[in-house]
């Protein structure tokens, strides 16, 4: 390349757009599909697929476990298995600011690369822009996969007596770039993590999986409610067997955060037949990203109106004996009760 | 007693009616986040009150801060809870989407290194906050002054908590005890409760953060403690006159004067500001009494003083919510209505 930074040149469309493009994206990118350079890739079909977007902003580009490539690809991939898809494929549109190191650029590609191979999907389209700014790098991932036409899993299906078991340690990603913007020193990391294996482990053992989701903005409370509303069903969980590290812990009371609301990028909720919770727990901890895997509680029959988010109702604000149908319920340690609902405004620190 | 015992003694405590309010936000968050009222008795009731600094910021500081952004070219720098408070026509975060320079920090010092790198601009800190941060903005001062950094100033809107109980005590309230807040106490010792515990004759329980630490504390306030009476339930960090390292440089830098608390106007020394010595790094933090509701229905002014619960009051769950809030309760997660919302407490 003749020049270390991009350029508005990069984005004119002619030879120093394809230069870029043939020195970074198709190099790294390598497959057949890809290589025709077609102005759309023609793949093999499915009779059911799943279709995917996602935009990545996050700064910095380089954090404690991972970078925004690996991120474009896992929240697309991951996006794709929470409805039982085989993630097929995946096309990328780049973004780039004027400014941004040709060096960082070959990185993220490289490690974009990386992880669709650990993924199995492949890159057949992508595109390339560059905008005034100074030196950011933002990238749009879609993504295809194929669905077997038995499965149904979808948020609405969660049913009374289904357990809830969560793949692991919450809160990671979140903290681990918390901390790189703030300057804190930790070992941290984020868990940004393609989970094919874990889905399609799970499939392939027949365990009947009603509800996946991955645990992405928001924290798992958002992703909680969400389906609770979804399924008009209530879920109890017990916040001490809620998987967070000591370190992640720690780090949220340093700043005043509640793991409970904190983002992971390598996560996720299944919901399951109740009979299923021995052998999907089995099964998700011998997976890959998927060792912690824990039950935190289970769906119970949804309350006495359907009303959903009707806070003014009553005067006793104190009770949480009655609640309504799509409440999440969390038993604190000390043995109280607590309803949890979406993220509010943008998980803040505390002043004081 | 263990926490089990206490847990039975206050689930089945069938003596008078007892309103406790905790006046520390820090409380309000742990009691909703560890649902501590489903652990009490229906003769136990626990009350927020004025005790979290940006729900008490009137509406002219938020206005201000936005003057010295928006016409004056200033850099505004705050905590992230403030961008979201409305002053009389906008928010902080509406301003910097507008074009204003407004950076959030998560602590004061972190101010110092771009007002080094961009001696050009000039830095307004917001610093508001109780005895717990005044402290820390007396030191940042020292900083400024010791660095000779001549483009930070603060505007200050910091107020002091005895003031406040002592006010609160004198209106009508239900109000017949308190949970006295832990971090406060560290820095003012659990001795200044004294006068106010024997003239109203209510007794305060200093408690720390942690569940049990508070359920404890309530637990004694209800069947232990007899009205006018202090006790120190956090003695691992709380002491009797405080801490005077902290209490000295405060008075080296800052005087006591009048201050208007949002919703609940004008209480006499509850304030601190700047003292004349220091003014040239005072961004005008005197006088800042307007106090202009967004929402003429907002009822932020009887929850503060525990005269309302926040569902009571009419915009609650409907035109008010933490994502487009009415009144300052329903922004900082230590804010009364933000947590009734939130938890379902």
């Amino acid at each position: 390349m003749s020049s270390d930074i991009i350029t508005m040149v990069h984005g004119s469309g002619g030879s120093a757009t394809s230069e870029l493009i043939e020195s970074i994206f198709e190099k790294n990118f390598d497959n057949d599909t890809l290589s025709e350079m077609e102005d759309s890739a023609v793949v093999e079909g499915a009779p059911r697929f799943a279709v995917t977007t996602d935009s990545f902003v996050v700064k910095p580009l380089f954090f404690q476990g991972g970078d925004i490539g690996r991120l474009s690809i896992c929240g697309t991939v991951n996006d794709l298995l929470m409805r039982g898809a085989v993630p097929k494929y995946i096309t990328c549109g780049m973004i780039l600011e004027e400014g941004a190191s040709i060096d960082n650029l070959r990185r993220i590609t490289e490690s974009m690369a990386e992880t669709a191979k650990e993924a199995g999907v492949e890159i057949v389209a992508g595109d390339t822009k560059v905008i005034e700014g100074n030196g950011g790098i933002i990238i749009n991932t879609a993504g295809v996969g194929f669905v077997d036409e038995k499965l149904d899993i979808a948020s609405g299906n969660a049913r009374p007596g289904d357990k809830i078991i969560v793949s692991g340690n919450i809160g990671e990603h979140h903290a681990a770039i918390l901390a790189s913007r703030l300057g804190i020193e930790t070992d941290i990391k984020s868990d940004c993590a393609p989970l094919v294996k874990i889905v399609h482990n799970l499939i392939a053992h027949r365990i009947r999986i009603h509800v996946l989701r991955d645990v992405t903005r928001g924290g798992l409370a958002t992703v909680l409610k969400e389906i609770a509303g979804a399924c008009g069903n209530n879920f109890m969980i017990k916040e001490e067997l809620l998987p967070v590290t000591s370190m992640v812990k720690e780090f949220c009371g340093l700043l005043g955060l509640d793991p409970l609301y904190m983002g992971n990028e390598g996560k996720l909720v299944a919901i399951v037949h109740p009979e299923d919770e021995e052998a999907a727990l089995d099964i998700i901890r011998h997976s890959t990203y998927g060792q912690d895997a824990v039950c935190i509680g289970e769906v119970v029959s949804g309350g006495d109106s359907a009303s959903g988010n009707d806070r003014t109702s009553g005067n006793d604000c104190t009770s949480s004996k009655d609640h309504t149908s799509g409440s999440v319920i969390l038993e604190t340690l000390i043995g109280g009760r607590r309803e949890l609902d979406v993220l509010q405004g943008e998980g803040l620190p505390r002043i004081c | 007693m263990n926490v089990e015992q206490i847990k039975e003694k206050l689930i089945n405590y069938d003596g008078p009616e007892v309103n406790i309010m905790e006046v520390c936000g820090s409380h309000t968050g742990a009691i909703a986040k560890n649902g501590i009222p489903d652990l009490l008795s229906k003769k136990i009731n626990l009350i927020s009150g004025p005790g979290c600094p940006v729900c008490v910021t009137p509406s002219s500081y938020i206005d201000r801060l936005i003057d010295l952004a928006v016409n004056e070219g200033k850099v505004i720098v705050t905590f992230g809870d403030l961008l979201r408070v409305p002053g009389s026509t906008k928010t902080l975060s509406q301003a910097k989407g507008e074009g204003a320079d407004v950076r959030m920090i998560y602590s004061p010092m972190d101010i110092l290194k771009p007002a080094m790198e961009e001696p050009e601009k000039e830095f307004i800190f917001a610093a508001i906050g109780f005895e717990t941060t005044t402290p820390v903005y007396a030191l940042l001062l020292e900083e400024i002054i010791d660095n000779d950094l001549s483009n930070v100033k603060l505007l200050t809107a910091i107020k002091t908590m005895p003031e406040v109980i002592d006010y609160l005590c004198r209106q009508k309230t239900i109000v017949n005890a308190f949970l006295a807040p832990g971090h406060v106490s560290v820095i003012i010792g659990s001795n200044v409760y004294i006068p106010l515990a024997t003239k109203y004759n209510i007794p305060f329980g200093v408690a720390g953060f942690e569940a049990e630490e508070i359920l404890e504390a309530i637990c004694g306030i209800v069947t232990e403690q007899d009205g006018g009476s202090v006790r120190n339930y956090y003695v691992k960090v709380v002491t009797e006159k405080g801490n005077e390292t902290a209490t000295g440089i405060i008075e080296k830098y800052f005087e006591k004067g009048d201050a208007v608390w949002r919703g609940m106007g004008n209480v006499p020394d509850s304030g601190r500001y700047i003292r004349p010595e220091y003014e040239r790094y005072d961004a005008g933090s005197r006088f800042l009494d307007n106090d202009v509701k967004k929402n003429k229905a907002c009822c932020c002014d009887k929850v503060l003083l525990g005269v309302m619960r926040p569902n009571e009051c009419p915009l609650f769950g409907k035109v008010c919510s933490p994502l487009n809030p009415q009144g300052a309760c329903m922004v900082s997660t230590e804010g009364s209505c933000f947590s009734y919302y939130s938890y379902g407490r």
